[in-house]
């Protein structure tokens, strides 16, 4: 359809005009700023806050006892499962303890420092590894746990070849420029929230819930999210906090997490240890595969990092078993981080499949061909549509992996030796509801309401698109208003999910729209409503995968995934122990493209994602004082435009109509699975190193 | 943070003055202090803003090159004779920070940022003796991986981050500080602390004083110089080892050698063992400079966990020798 459609909201966004949910007018709201606990575990025993309330310009300090009383709720919406001030059990260092209100931030901030807790009963916080792995319940426990068809066992033993490996992935953090912010404002029982979230919606189910309103009490704004990446998805601590803070002083309250307390407050994507087992036929059919995983968890909650999900999907074994489990850990929250589940666990599958073509003296692209199922390997059932073939040819013609010579160090620059990897990818393609709301005027000028906000990934320009292709209507027509609790309800800007859901919505809108006016796609607007003695039309439009709620990809009788393949070349400098991406090519099929320009983006900056994961991020846990040691960008360091070489990103032709009415799927997440194993690969490729552990570090590539 | 008063002045006696005052700091660039602020890790009464001192020249003069401590870091990396005779000391700062940090931030406010020891730079005081004196180091038994190889103290193992204060000891630089008592004039391979039992004394500057200039000695050799630095992140990242070479070479015979690192200890540290060893090497010969460069090595005590630095270490400063 289109190609290279801009974004309407580019300009508001490049002027700083664009509103973000600390932008909210404050002329008369307090600052809030949280104290939290510095003990991974124990009892809270005492709270001092006289010399807070003392502190000029402090207005309230409120404990647990200051709240009111609060409804239960389940996770999801809420992020981690505790009321949002502790009472006495720590579940984590850096829980909320109390709210310091004070009438400028910078008073809140300092006041908080004054506020003196005491603990009874800490003892050091137990690492990753060291606790029991246990099957995980509950909310966060995302898909099944334990899978499996076939014998494993003797698969393995039939093989000719086998490999078997562990491998380990970091604690990361989402990182998004923009913080959490909330301001909340109480007008009787009505509420109103200006919130950094990925979900009006679960923001406002939440905040009913809890305080016991109806959710038409509660209004949730936020049109813009300065990127969340998944910890903004869910409800934490700080907006049911603000909220209560809003009603127990009467002023609204203005609430903005600070970089450390994104550390702790707002998920992270939780360590994992991952063992693959392979077992094949000397011409590389694979026999059995075996996935099993564990991750760091918290005390509550159960979030589980299902790493083996792909591993259920990706290849033609005959014999298939995942399980995955979690250790419960004095630590915070983990949640849903881009990309969730296969990224971290195509990792160690796509290591494992490298490892396997070394052992078979088999090329790595040529092992995944030859595995390529026609159904889903463990249902039976038929994929709605799989280009990965596709894929893995067209990304091997563009890199030109045919020049490549299998023998490990045969390539070398000067000091550098360089390597060629790849990998497969895949995501789950999960989908939700979505609702728009569509008027004409008089004038032929369409707005297009609904409750999505744009998270950077530009789905005002995909809402403009599809609205505009299915009147028929020039897209500069379309505006878009989005971001408002009490538009056409959205459930989230999350799980790649958006553009199947609202793009399918906005469709039915538009669709509706023709058929009210009598018209026909391209029929001039103004004249079609002066026709029916319209001054305006309005039409409404939904969306929902079968059954009406979110659904994850096997659904309906389909195996619902999307798929891509990634290519790249490293350089490693052995001497010093650097490691360089210096080109990547990525091809990806993800349904029908609606933006190229948009769709591209996405995926540079998924592959660039994937760098951060493979080569610099990681949370490190101080084991002794039990919490994530650097909270901070500089501690914590994510890629620059300088680490990133050329990116050469495509797409094959794909249209899916079973996963959404416009032929598309989610393409958000997919960019940044199967770079690590690809950068792994490569690094094998050109050092002989076979890297298990993210991320490949210094000290990983010293001889 | 806590509340305080800004003062400007444009004399550098009326700026000693203020700064005799006690719970007062200068603030020039800011790129640091305004960090410290915010974390907690100083929390002055006053500011005395200094950059309207007539400190930010760039003079070459047949002594040598004198550089006064409020030029910036990006006016000195691209001043002409820093850039055609003193390569190291325009690479040291053209590695460092970014392009905005360096727009920014001045010469001797470079010298006096503070390790990036991840305990000391905490969103909370954690045990740490330089942040909080006798608050113990949680670095010497915890996540040792950036810390010291060399000079540590039980009570301190963090690294100096300054890339400057390496090439500047390589070139046997000069700081000059003022204070009430008049000009001192320290050796830049002496003006940061080794921890020992005082780890909160990050460097010889007392209190009250200011650097006012930097000097560098007329040396012909800086003509062979480097600058190596090794980090994960290609850019905007901090040394996890560096290395400054100085180099008189006759053909491909090393006459003379100067060498320090960086990333290892809390001051540059100079391999004055290493220097005279690689005399007579040719410097393609990377073997016989590798083992002369490692005999200098005897006093390095890794921690668990960063012993790689060694390895790294020897072959950084052979690299950038080579590439003097």
């Amino acid at each position: 359809m289109t190609t290279g459609l801009t974004r309407p909201d580019g300009p508001a966004k490049l002027t700083g005009t664009a509103h973000y949910a600390a932008d909210a007018d404050t002329s008369d709201a307090l600052a809030a700023a949280l104290v939290t606990t510095t003990v991974p575990n124990g009892r809270l025993t005492a709270l001092h806050t006289a010399d807070a309330e003392a502190a000029p310009g402090v207005v309230r300090v409120l404990t647990r006892a200051d709240l009111p009383p609060l409804g239960e709720l389940s996770t999801p919406p809420l992020g981690f499962p505790v009321p949002p001030l502790l009472e006495d059990t720590v579940h984590h260092e850096g829980e909320p303890i109390a709210v310091v209100l004070a009438e400028t931030w910078e008073q809140a901030r300092h006041a908080a420092t004054l506020v003196r807790a005491e603990y009874a009963d800490v003892t050091p916080a137990v690492p990753f590894g060291q606790a029991e792995d246990v099957v995980p319940h509950g909310g966060l426990v995302f898909g099944e746990t334990d899978e499996s068809k076939g014998d494993v066992t003797a698969g393995l033993a039939a093989a000719d070849v086998s490999v078997t490996a562990t491998y380990t992935t970091a604690d990361r953090h989402h990182s998004p420029i923009e913080p959490h912010a909330t301001l909340a404002r109480w007008d009787g029982d009505q509420l109103v929230l200006h919130s950094s979230v990925q979900s009006v919606l679960f923001a406002q189910a939440a905040l009913a819930a809890l305080f016991g309103v109806p959710p038409e009490n509660v209004r949730v704004f936020c049109p813009f999210v300065g990127g969340g990446f998944g910890c903004k998805g869910f409800v934490w601590p700080h907006i049911p906090l603000a909220a209560a803070a809003a009603r127990v002083t009467g002023r609204p309250v203005k609430l903005v997490l600070t970089r450390a307390q994104m550390f702790t407050l707002a998920g992270h994507q939780p360590a994992t240890r991952q063992t693959v087992s392979l077992g094949a036929t000397s011409d590389g059919r694979l026999t059995a595969l075996r996935h099993t995983s564990s991750n760091a968890s918290a005390q509550l909650g159960d979030y589980c990092e299902n790493t083996p999900h792909g591993s259920t999907w990706m290849y033609a074994s005959p014999a298939i078993e995942t399980s995955t489990r979690i250790q419960r850990l004095h630590r915070p929250g983990p949640t849903p981080m881009r990309s969730p589940h296969e990224g971290p666990g195509m990792f160690a599958l796509e290591s494992a499949m490298d490892e396997l073509a070394h052992e078979l003296g088999m090329d790595p692209v040529e092992l995944r061909l030859r595995n390529e199922p026609e159904v889903d390997p463990l249902t039976g059932e038929p994929f709605s549509s799989r280009k990965l073939v596709e894929c893995l040819r067209e990304g091997a013609r563009r890199f030109g992996w045919s020049e490549r010579n299998p023998e490990i160090g045969s390539m070398r620059d000067g000091h550098e030796l360089i390597g060629w990897g790849m990998a497969a990818a895949t995501m789950d393609s999960p989908r939700s509801p979505s609702s728009a709301r569509l008027r004409i005027d008089h004038t032929g000028h369409v707005v297009v309401e609904t409750g999505m906000q744009e998270i950077g990934t530009g789905l005002p320009a995909m809402v403009q698109a599809v609205a505009a292709e299915t009147l028929g209507c020039p897209p500069e027509d379309v505006a878009v208003r989005h971001g408002d609790s009490d538009f056409p309800p959205h459930t989230g800007t999350f799980g790649s999910m958006s553009t199947m859901g609202l793009g399918s919505a906005v469709r039915a809108a538009a669709e509706s729209a023709l058929e009210k006016l009598g018209a026909e796609p391209g029929d001039p607007l103004a004249g079609a409503l002066a026709e029916a003695g319209l001054t305006e039309l309005e039409s409404e439009g939904r969306w929902s995968p079968e059954g009406g709620g979110m659904t994850r990809g096997r659904t309906g009788g389909y195996s619902i995934h999307t798929y891509g393949s990634i290519f790249v070349e490293v350089r490693v400098d052995p001497d010093l122990g650097l490691l360089r991406m210096s080109r990547a090519v990525g091809v990806y099929a993800g349904g029908r493209i609606l933006n190229p320009l948009a769709a591209r983006s996405q995926m540079i900056g998924g592959i660039t994602w994937g760098y951060g994961q493979a080569v610099l991020e990681q949370s490190v846990f101080e084991p002794n004082l039990g919490r994530f040691l650097s909270k901070n960008l500089a501690g914590y360091i994510v890629p620059v435009n300088a680490d990133i070489g050329e990116i050469d990103v495509s797409f094959v032709d794909d249209d899916d109509r079973v996963a959404s009415a416009i032929g598309a799927k989610g393409i958000g997440e997919l960019g940044a699975v199967g770079v690590s194993a690809a950068i792994a690969n490569a690094v094998f490729h050109a050092t002989g190193r076979r890297v298990r552990d993210l991320p490949i570090r210094i000290h990983h590539l010293l001889p | 943070m806590r509340t305080f008063s800004y003062h400007r002045v444009s004399d550098v006696d009326v700026a000693l003055a203020a700064l005799r005052q006690p719970e007062t700091q200068a603030i020039a660039g800011g790129t640091e202090l305004v960090n410290w602020l915010k974390e907690g890790i100083e929390a002055p009464a006053r500011l005395v803003d200094i950059t309207g001192l007539p400190l930010a020249g760039v003079e070459s003069t047949p002594d040598g090159l004198r550089i006064g401590a409020l030029a910036r870091m990006s006016d000195v990396a691209a001043h002409p004779v820093v850039r055609d005779r003193y390569p190291v000391l325009a690479q040291s700062l053209l590695r460092a920070a970014s392009a905005q940090l360096r727009n920014m931030a001045t010469i001797g406010g470079n010298l006096l940022q503070r390790t990036r020891c991840p305990y000391f730079r905490a969103d909370t005081a954690l045990p740490c003796n330089k942040r909080v004196p006798g608050s113990g180091c949680a670095a010497r038994h915890g996540d040792t991986s950036a810390q010291a190889i060399f000079g540590w103290s039980e009570h301190c193992v963090a690294t100096h981050p300054s890339d400057l204060a390496v090439a500047l000891a390589a070139l046997d630089a000069t700081i000059v500080v003022r204070g009430e008592a008049g000009e001192r004039r320290i050796p830049a391979t002496e003006f940061h602390r080794l921890p020992g039992d005082e780890p909160e004394r990050h460097t010889e500057l007392r209190a009250g004083e200011l650097i006012t200039a930097v000097e560098v000695p007329a040396e012909s050799g800086a003509e062979h110089s480097h600058y190596l630095k090794v980090r994960e992140r290609v850019s905007y990242e901090f040394a996890v080892v560096s290395a400054a070479a100085v180099v008189q070479l006759s053909g491909t015979t090393i006459t003379g050698a100067r060498l320090a690192l960086g990333g290892v200890a809390h001051r540059p540290w100079r391999l004055g063992g290493a220097e005279q060893a690689v005399v007579g090497l040719s410097v393609s010969d990377r073997p016989a400079l590798l083992a002369a460069v490692a005999a200098d090595f005897g006093d390095a005590r890794p921690l668990p966990g960063n012993e790689y630095k060694i390895t790294l270490a020897q072959r950084a400063a052979v690299r950038a020798l080579q590439a003097a």
